[in-house]
């Protein structure tokens, strides 16, 4: 620290450009207005940045990095003006932090997940790769909207129990998924909001399917469109732990999450999700045993609550 | 002397390059020599500040792509901006902003000029916006890029080649350096990627990432 100042003093940096203030940002759009672009958003690119959602805490833009050819998903935490400001701040850096370090060490480790461009912790902005490509969540309401068309839409929808040769694709995708997460908790992460909207179905280059069977092409509903690798996304509540029971966690609410997102193939997603975890998994047996105890204590919550 | 043509293919490849979101009154100026062999004529005049050879000299065995590099520059001017340098000046910032740490004599060294190892030279001019309040010494007019051209092919013995991947992957890289320095060696899963190009997109972004959370 203090070396640093000294190193400043006989090197004392430039006083800030003056265009640093009259750069003309982008002519702001109707939906930017309402939320005012985080400043690196403001200087010139090739195409505008899009917001492409604005959650509780932060906001996500599909912008570009470094080049035009280049696009990159940008997560901006804007101040909250309710808090302290110094702890605002505090707080905003050690989450962009926390997230761009368990981005960087999933990747490394060979989990599917966005690679890190850049980062402003000060500015509260996290630049990664861009996904592309529909969350998991869509495609696979899609897949089962259309089944249903297909079986005349009158009456209760058939469950999707994984025996018929129709429904081979979703069955090869939530092996996709549990694989996924087994490697992600393999390397010791664990997510803290497993959700089917926080993976993206990154469509496949051309010839580059994965060659285990778990890529069901072919005959089936909806034709290629649960074709893709996962990639597991917005680590904003993740942290790095070996615990068993942190794991459990992480899966129940995955299950929970499913259940009611997609509740028509529930039982076959518990199914599916425990073979493919094992099998990317060593500690797996561990993890499921537990649970099963998180599952009981939730039942028990929900039938006092 | 060289005919108009000439000077124009050679100046051509000192290319400008407009970053995505940097404000327009920086600009970055970009070209890679190979077979450079007065690296240690040039590194004293770093060492010796002599403000003329203000470059980001950069020794092209330790890059694997055009995006690290432009991503060091892009990281540089976003800390001259903010006014937060920890080196003399935003081509030093660049530097240092390929190392995966803070140490910044490490950085020059293994990033930087040599005179002993380096042979191929990445060199980066950015031309910054004036201070605000300039104060009223000499402030020599502010330079163009076609002085920047004119002094580089001038000062810089060596051939001015184009830098694409291309280029850098015909033998430019000294992997086993870029594996050490950005420690890809315990990486297994990186080696056994068959195809070679989709090994590479994988290793750059695993140097941006280390670049990207450098000191912290
Ligand atoms: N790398 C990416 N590439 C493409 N799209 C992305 C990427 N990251 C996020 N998105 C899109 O933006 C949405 C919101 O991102 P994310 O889930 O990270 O933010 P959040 O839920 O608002 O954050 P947090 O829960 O940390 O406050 C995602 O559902 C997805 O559609
Ligand atoms: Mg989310």
């Amino acid at each position: 620290m203090a070396k640093t100042a000294q190193w400043r003093k006989i090197h004392p940096p430039p006083p800030p450009p003056a265009q640093q203030q009259s750069e003309k940002p982008h002519e702001p759009k109707p939906e930017t207005e309402q939320f005012p672009l985080p400043t690196i958003l403001t200087y010139p690119s090739s195409t505008p940045p899009t917001l492409i959602t604005q959650g509780a805490e932060a906001r996500l833009y599909k912008t570009t990095y470094l080049l035009p050819s280049l696009p990159a998903a940008l997560k901006y935490r804007p101040p909250k003006t309710w808090r302290h400001p110094v702890l605002d701040a505090r707080l905003t850096r050690h989450r962009i932090l926390a997230e761009a370090r368990v981005l960087t060490r999933c990747r490394r480790a060979g989990v599917p997940v966005p690679a890190v461009y850049a980062v402003d912790e000060g500015a509260g902005w996290l630049a990664m790769e861009w996904i592309g490509g529909p969350p998991a969540r869509a495609a696979i309401n899609e897949w089962l909207k259309r089944r249903k068309e297909e079986e005349g839409g009158e009456g209760r929808a058939v469950p999707v129990t994984g025996k018929e040769e129709r429904d081979k694709q979703l069955v090869a995708l939530m092996r996709r998924i549990g694989s996924a997460v087994g490697r992600m908790h393999g390397v010791g992460v664990v997510h803290g909001d497993l959700t089917t909207s926080n993976m993206m179905l990154r469509p496949w280059e051309k010839g580059r399917e994965p060659a285990n069977g778990y890529a069901a092409t072919g005959e089936g509903v909806g034709d290629g469109l649960l074709d893709g690798d996962i990639v597991i996304i917005d680590f904003g509540l993740a942290s790095q732990s070996t615990s068993d029971e942190d794991r459990a966690v992480d899966l129940y609410v995955l299950e929970r999450a499913f259940a009611s997102t997609h509740s028509r193939a529930e039982a076959l997603f518990t199914a599916t999700l425990e073979s493919s975890y094992k099998e990317t998994f060593k500690q797996a047996p561990v993890v499921l045993k537990k649970l099963e105890e998180v599952r009981m204590r939730g039942r028990k919550r929900s039938m006092i609550g | 002397m060289a005919s108009p043509s000439d000077s124009q293919t050679a100046s051509s490849l000192i290319e400008t390059i407009q970053l995505e979101h940097v404000p327009s009154s920086y600009t970055v100026l970009v070209g890679l020599f190979k077979d450079v062999s007065n690296a240690e004529f040039l590194q004293q005049q770093l060492l010796g500040r002599n403000s003329e050879y203000e470059y980001a000299f950069i020794d092209a065995s330790s890059v694997i792509s055009r995006i690290q590099v432009l991503a060091a520059v892009y990281k540089a001017i976003t800390i001259h901006m903010s006014g937060s340098m920890k080196t003399p000046n935003v081509h030093s910032e660049i530097v240092c902003s390929l190392s995966p740490n803070n140490n910044i004599s490490e950085a020059y060294r293994r990033f930087g000029i040599t005179p002993s190892s380096s042979k191929h030279l990445i060199i980066v001019k950015v031309l910054t916006p004036l201070p605000a309040i300039t104060t009223t010494t000499t402030s020599s007019s502010p330079l163009t890029p076609q002085a920047v051209h004119q002094h580089l092919f001038a000062n810089v013995k060596g051939t001015p080649t184009p830098f694409t991947d291309e280029v850098l992957q015909s033998g430019l890289t000294d992997w086993a350096k870029v594996r050490k320095y950005y420690k890809l060696n315990g990486v297994g899963w990186l080696d056994s990627i068959k195809d070679e190009s989709l090994r590479r997109r994988e290793a750059e972004v695993l140097v941006l990432g280390s670049m990207a959370l450098r000191s912290l």
